[in-house]
């Protein structure tokens, strides 16, 4: 061996003294002990293996350093707050009241922060179920639109001195209006009492968008509370109760108690409904007249008359109404009438009706609360303000500049005011116009009190520490009433008059419950204008002008509503339940309209009246009664942020204050404008194409002589005759050894309100697609509710017409249609064809029925989706997280602070990956580790899927098919061969979810 | 040994020499390009950019660059990727079935046949990797092993039988192609001047010399691999078929479609060799080589292929109302006179109307009408698959979803694109590549022309050459071209 050369670093390697060896040693670490391992004699020489190895190691390590790793900042609890467990959610009860429906709510909480509301079963008055609007409530608290400081003009300013100039101007200001939506918070009222005693020339005005004023003022000032459930036969003029009117999820609670049929059970409530556009509550009705809105006071006055006897004459003459007169006088007290008509005489003649009835269903003793508003009174103030004749006023979440008829008017006046302060969330039309604004916390970050009706009491609590630098409005009005205490305090002392007893004890009951007994608001005074006559009332309507020319009606959306939660996208993409139209509002027309003037649906007309005038796109509405169009309120926000801003147009201007109340109709005039809109439609055919495979209806009569009659079953014939498709198979089929979910959707509860929808939306993190997606066809909702229209045309006149004429027929819908409601997901079927066509074994099957995703595996071949007869299957075309093009729609998923409205314990999901119902597999998964921990099965009802949470109505049923004693098993036997039926089940995918016949109470079914 | 009747025409005409075989095909090669194969080129090469274009933004923003919604789930992806897949049949057939049975005159068409299949295979795989939702994971079709458990591919779905079935075409078919191409790579070669020609020709022809012993070899796998591919010929798109004819979806699910597609691929592929070879034959100058009586003969098949393709369509309205199952006779109906009816009618007059034509001797034979009529069947049996994809997604069961497609301009794009790759490919191979087969035309060149070929000794270095008996192929010519 040759002895290389050798060459010393320096001296000291050459004297090589015991220090310099230390020192070399320690040099390089002992953690490469390449000597040892490969017995080398000389250190100096790495072994090539080595080299390779940190050659390796040092090239991995250097493209991992210089990928950027995004910084998570987890920062551990210095001390964990007390019930929060990472990972657990926990559950608070609370209250939404947003001057619109009622809703006693439970807020889910994560990690500290509300991820979703759930309906609170301990309430009497929602009984667990919760609105849509409700539903998405939630995602209003991380809208990064909300005013987030104290602002002077505009002005981000130190609370104390926002406090100090307040006072000393409302000091001087004289005469004082609180100008609020409907107010059903005692503590409130008890400090505006207070505010107003410090100072005396305080006035507080309520006022509803959609207004009751009428209503009230016909029952003295009162606002009965209605029970559906005591009422066998229903006619309402107008009245919108299953969607928007009053409180609308307690309604459909009620109104569907005495429609739901079972072979035990076999009569159901009668529903008339007159009205003027198409509502989610005239598609429910058995009969449904299309009526102008001129003529409705007509009706009211014929149906006083033909009821009670002796108005004047009546001018509208229908056969229906003569029929519903009959069929309310047969029934007696089990009769009701309801209008949600604003003309007082209207209203009077109702309940004239409903008191000559001596109607069960009506309530006036124990009224409700929810419709404080009296249109006279805000009128007055709004011509007081524009005439100058108020000193301060001050915007308690009312926005009267976008939703007052006389907002324009409004808002040149405010400026002139001395003192205008904004209480409002946000920046909105009114509040842009104030010089100060305080704004409030949201409702989730705030403690209040509710008394919707009088009796029930109930509770919201913060479920979260306040977002922003915000302030409780009825804090700040104690501030400027001088008194020190905290809401919280001052609320607690109003309740210990309440409850009484062991205060502590009965508070806390009523903070965990949510809700309460007793009652604290006062009755309402009958201050207001007592009720006219019927006599009077009846002469009024027969000397009202009769409409001319086309009539606008101004209607509210079920997901919208009033508009002022305009600035939520969920709500915004919940399609309408009944024209499935999302983004916007429209003109909706008649289709004799149509035809007539010659308009295609998406073409622009321009309405106007009054000198005002809005375009809109048309709508080709089946049901809207002719000569009449219909426009939603709640749309055209100009300040409500990135979502809401530019929605549709504004149509309130149109309303006109008559006789101190709204008018919600005008005479317009609409002309073509050559432009074309189009309107974002989740459903763009409309009829069912006489497919009884698809969803099945009879009448109440047919079920009564045979229930086993009521459902078409499609049956294979085999050598042993003829059997259901699911017992023919050429497939292996599943064992289900410990559960088997499933669900059961009774179409004769669905009333399509479309609560479910965004019950799934927030419980998933279901995007928000926005405006321009919808329209192409690719909204992302996992739960949809498919509506289809009658037709005039039907299979049977295959022979007669031909077939060719008839199918072109079949997809037109008829002038005034019976509609149906079908909620449509996943089907979770047990042969699912999605299944064996993934090429990556993506999309499985799994032990306990559930057709699950696997997001990780999906390359997004989109085979399942083209392969699901349902098609239910989801796809996300673009990276809807991400894409700047979904950044305003779907802002919450871009920024950190609508991610906290994501739950956790589901993937947001990637781009290029298919997604679709679940049946909720994280919630039946929290469900079995629950039982597991407490080693017992899961009970049933314990594990509820989002959508069967919130349906109102309980339409939708989900539990173990495996085991024979849960609520599904036993009504899935029950209905067996009745009117459980799968949908399309020739084909054999074998769903798992089954749907049971919807049953009408008339005479024929128009559908089939 | 075959042997052939004098009555026959000719196949290949002008009294051509062996010689000139190789002069006529290798001038191709060797000469400059000429200024309409770069204007075709540049053409060709803008399509091109534009598929890249449209790659790069469905890539990088999604699928919902393209036209797609949550009802049609494929459209002009998948339309496409069966048009092209189609298309690259023809090659297949000419070169493997008329191979095995003995049909000679394939000779001058199959080199550029094949190099189609080649070209519309690869255009069609595009598609299915393209489409996907997330294209960066497509391995995960294929049945790899992994760490993360027991994760497989689904051998029950037809989009795997897919995978399978397209690359082992792809991988035959090249195979193929390339292997008769080494005797022509080797001629140009042995005459190449140019330096990096020189070692360009003498990689690709893998040391060919033209020995017996690589003659037989060369026989024995053109016959192993005629073989192998007459079943692919069948099996590919039969499979493909099987993606429609698996699923539940109303007029997809169909037994009938195995066979119609496969008559349909045919059908599409003869059309687009006509489409092709007419151009090559005068831009090239191979009249003599392509002629009328090829034309003629392509014309029959495509005529015969349309139909059984027309055959086809009536049979499955014929079906739908003998099923009595209403979603099916729906999608007919639908199919005919819905929405897409234009489509379907369009369908209707290019693939079952017009090849009808050709039973008129004058249009056979005709070569401006063969070229319209081949162009015809090509957009004809595009719109097939349209009508079959679309017609029957946009309306299937629930009327609640249904919907209608219309393409963005990033679907048209990658549409034109692939066209544009196509072409690219094609003029590469064209310039680059012997068009025609030279050995095989030789072998054929003998009982085709009149009096057998004749040897004029117009090139010096040329060693005159005895005819070998009258009936055997000829495999030696290819290196008599050149004796240094």
């Amino acid at each position: 061996m040759q002895e290389s050369p050798k060459y010393w670093k320096g001296v000291e390697e050459l004297e090589n003294s015991p220090e310099f060896v230390k020192n070399a040693l320690t040099e390089f670490a002992d953690f490469l002990p390449m000597k040892e391992t490969y017995g080398s004699s000389d250190a100096t020489v790495a072994p090539r293996r080595d080299f390779l190895k940190l050659m390796g190691f040092g090239i991995a390590a250097a493209t991992l350093a210089s990928c950027e790793t995004p910084v998570k900042k987890a920062i551990p609890y210095l001390n964990k707050p007390e019930e929060v467990d990472p990972g657990i959610a926990n559950f608070y009860a609370s209250t939404y009241f947003t001057g619109q429906d009622y809703n006693s709510v439970l807020v889910k909480t994560r990690e500290g922060r509300p991820i979703k509301l759930e309906g609170n079963p301990e309430s009497p008055i929602t009984r667990g179920g919760l609105s849509a609007r409700a539903q998405a409530a939630v995602l209003s608290l991380y809208d990064g639109a909300r005013l987030q400081h104290f602002s002077i003009k505009g002005q981000k300013a130190d609370k104390d001195r926002v406090d100090q100039e307040i006072r000393s101007k409302l000091a001087g200001a004289g005469r004082i209006a609180i100008v609020s939506p409907t107010i059903i918070s005692p503590s409130t009222k008890k400090v505006i009492a207070e505010f107003t005693s410090r100072y005396p020339g305080t006035e507080h005005v309520m006022y509803d968008v959609n207004s009751a004023s009428s209503l009230l003022r016909a029952n003295n000032g009162v606002l009965p509370a209605y029970d559906f459930s005591k009422a066998d036969v229903i006619v309402s003029l107008a009245a919108d109760f299953l969607g928007t009117w009053i409180s609308p999820v307690e309604f459909a609670a009620q109104y569907i108690k005495n429609r739901k049929v079972s072979s035990e059970k076999r009569t159901m409530s009668r529903h008339f409904q007159f009205e003027t556009a198409l509502s989610l509550t005239g598609s429910n009705a058995d009969v449904r007249v299309p009526l102008k809105p001129s003529e409705l006071g007509g009706a009211a006055l014929a149906l006083y008359n033909a009821v009670v006897g002796g108005g004047a004459g009546a001018s509208y003459k229908n056969e229906q109404l003569t029929k519903a007169a009959n069929e309310l006088k047969a029934a007696g007290s089990r009769g009701l009438v309801v209008s949600g008509s604003n003309d007082p005489a209207v209203q009077t003649l109702v309940a004239a009706i409903n008191t000559a009835l001596g109607s069960a269903a009506v309530d006036v003793a124990a009224p409700s609360y929810v419709r404080q508003g009296d249109d006279a009174r805000m009128d007055r103030l709004v011509n007081d303000i524009i005439a100058g004749r108020v000193g301060a006023v001050i915007f308690y979440h009312a926005n009267p500049v976008f939703n007052h008829p006389k907002g324009a008017q409004l808002a040149a006046a405010l400026p002139k005011v001395g003192l205008t302060i904004s209480l409002n969330d946000r920046r909105d039309e009114t509040g842009s116009l104030c010089q100060y604004a305080v704004p409030d916390h949201h409702w989730l970050e705030s403690w209040n009190d509710f008394e919707p009706k009088r009796g029930f009491l109930s509770l919201s609590q913060p479920a979260i520490s306040p977002l922003f630098a915000t302030r409780q409005a009825q804090d700040s009005l104690l501030t400027w009433a001088g008194n020190p205490q905290s809401y919280y305090n001052y609320l607690r002392g109003q309740w210990q008059g309440v409850l009484g007893g062991d205060f502590q004890k009965a508070w806390d009951k009523a903070v965990h419950d949510g809700v309460a007994t007793g009652t604290a608001l006062p009755a309402p005074a009958a201050q207001i204008t007592p009720a006219m006559s019927a006599a009077a009332a009846a002469s009024a309507i027969a000397a009202a002008p009769k409409g001319s020319g086309t009539e606008l009606y101004i209607y509210e959306k079920v997901g919208i509503g009033n508009g002022s939660e305009a600035n939520n996208p969920w709500l915004q993409e919940l399609p309408d339940p009944v024209s499935k139209a999302t983004w916007g509002n429209y003109v909706a027309v008649p289709r004799a309209m149509a035809k007539e003037k010659g308009w295609e649906q998406n073409d622009v007309v321009k309405v106007s009246a009054n000198g005002k005038s809005i375009e809109l796109p048309v709508l080709i509405q089946p049901g809207q009664a002719n000569g009449t169009v219909s426009i939603a309120l709640g749309y055209g926000r100009e300040m409500a942020g990135k979502v809401g801003d530019k929605v549709g147009a504004n149509v309130l201007p149109f309303a006109t204050v008559r006789e101190g109340a709204v008018v919600y109709s005008a005479n317009v005039t609409l002309e073509k404008t050559g432009a074309t809109s189009p309107i974002a439609q989740t459903q763009t055919h409309h009829t069912i194409m006489d497919r009884k495979p698809v969803v099945q209806e009879a009448t109440l009569k047919q079920y009564q002589k045979d229930p086993k009659e009521v459902t078409e079953y499609e049956k294979l014939v085999t050598p042993e005759g003829k059997v259901m498709p699911g017992k023919v198979s050429l497939w292996q089929d599943y064992e289900y050894k410990n559960h088997h979910w499933g669900m059961a959707i009774d179409l004769n509860s669905c009333i399509g309100c479309g609560s479910c929808v965004i019950g799934c939306q927030a419980e998933n993190n279901v995007a928000v697609v926005g405006k321009q997606e919808v329209i192409n066809r690719r909204e992302m909702h996992w739960m949809r509710i498919d509506r289809y229209y009658s037709s005039d045309a039907h299979k049977s006149d295959f022979e007669e017409k031909g077939k060719l004429a008839t199918y072109a027929a079949m997809e037109d819908p008829s002038e005034n249609p019976s509609v149906i409601f079908q909620p449509m997901m996943c089907q979770h079927c047990n042969h699912a064809p999605c299944e064996t066509v993934c090429p990556v074994l993506a999309t499985t099957h799994s032990t306990e029925g559930l057709n699950q995703m696997t997001y990780n595996r999906c390359v997004g071949t989109r085979y399942c989706a083209n392969n699901c007869p349902y098609k239910v299957r989801r796809f996300n075309w673009f990276s809807y997280y991400s894409n700047e093009k979904f950044e305003n729609v779907n802002g919450h998923m871009f920024t950190d602070l609508g991610r906290m409205v994501l739950n956790p314990d589901v993937t947001v999901r990637a781009r290029g990956v298919m997604e679709k119902c679940s049946m909720c597999v994280q919630r039946i998964q929290l469900g079995k580790l629950e039982a597991k921990k407490q080693k017992r099965r899961p009970q049933d009802g314990e594990i509820v899927s989002a959508c069967a949470q919130s349906c109102p109505t309980q339409a939708i049923v989900f539990g173990d098919m495996r085991d024979p004693e849960t609520r599904i098993s036993k009504l899935l036997r029950r209905e067996d061969g009745e009117r459980a039926f799968h949908v399309l089940d020739a084909i054999n995918v074998q769903p798992n979810i089954t749907y049971l016949t919807k049953i009408r109470n008339t005479e024929e079914v128009r559908n089939a | 040994m075959q042997h052939v009747s004098p009555v026959r025409e000719p196949l290949v005409t002008g009294g051509k020499t062996y010689h000139d075989v190789t002069q006529d095909v290798s001038r191709q090669v060797e000469a400059a390009p000429n200024i309409r194969w770069m204007a075709a080129l540049a053409v060709a090469l803008f399509f091109l950019g534009i598929f890249f274009y449209s790659v790069y933004r469905t890539l990088w923003y999604g699928i919902g660059e393209w036209g797609l919604n949550k009802t049609v789930g494929w459209a002009w992806d998948i339309t496409n990727f069966v048009w092209w897949v189609g298309i690259g049949h023809a090659g297949t057939l000419i070169s493997a079935v008329l191979l095995l049975f003995r049909q000679k005159w394939r000779t001058s068409i199959n080199r550029a046949a094949e190099a189609m299949t080649i070209f519309a295979v690869i255009c069609a795989a595009m598609f299915p990797v393209l489409h996907m939702g997330r294209p960066w994971l497509a391995f995960y079709v294929f049945p790899l092993q992994n760490t993360l458990g027991s994760l497989w591919a689904n051998f029950n779905s037809p989009l795997l039988w897919d995978v399978f079935a397209i690359s082992t075409y792809f991988t035959v078919s090249l195979v193929f192609w390339y292997t008769g191409l080494v005797p022509d790579f080797a001629t140009i070669r042995d005459r190449a001047k140019g330096p990096i020609a020189k070692v360009a020709y003498s990689l690709l022809s893998m040391g060919w010399k033209g020995s017996a012993k690589h003659w037989s070899r060369y026989e024995t796998v053109s016959l192993i691999l005629a073989g192998v591919s007459t079943p692919l010929v069948l099996s590919v798109h039969t499979i493909v078929s099987m993606d429609f004819a698996t699923s539940v979806v109303p007029g997809w699910h169909t037994t009938i479609f195995p066979p119609y597609f496969v008559a349909g691929a045919i059908f599409s592929g003869f059309a687009m060799v006509l489409t092709l070879m007419l151009i090559t034959r005068v831009v090239f100058k191979l009249e003599d080589y392509i002629t009328l009586e090829h034309i003629a003969l392509m014309n029959k098949i495509m005529m015969i292929t349309g139909s059984i393709v027309g055959v086809a369509y009536i049979t499955e309205f014929f079906i739908a109302w003998y099923s009595q199952v209403e979603f099916e006779q729906y999608a007919f109906i639908n199919r005919a006179t819905g929405p897409y009816w234009w489509a379907y009618w369009s369908m209707m007059t290019c693939n079952v109307i017009t090849p009808q034509l050709v039973w008129i001797r004058r249009i056979r034979y005709s070569i401006p009408a063969t070229f319209i009529l081949s162009i015809i069947v090509n957009i004809g049996m595009w719109f097939e698959r349209f009508v079959i994809i679309v017609t029957s997604l946009h309306r299937d069961y629930l009327p609640s979803s249904w919907a209608m497609f219309s393409p963005s301009w990033i679907d048209i794009g990658i549409y034109v694109g692939t066209l544009g790759l196509f072409f690219t490919l094609f003029l590469l191979f064209a310039k680059f590549f012997p068009v025609i087969n030279m050995a095989e035309v030789k072998s054929v060149l003998k009982y085709t022309v009149d009096n057998g070929p004749t040897y004029t000794g117009h090139d010096p270095h040329h060693a005159v050459h005895q005819p070998a008996t009258h009936g055997v192929p000829a495999s030696a010519p290819v290196n008599h071209d050149k004796h240094d």
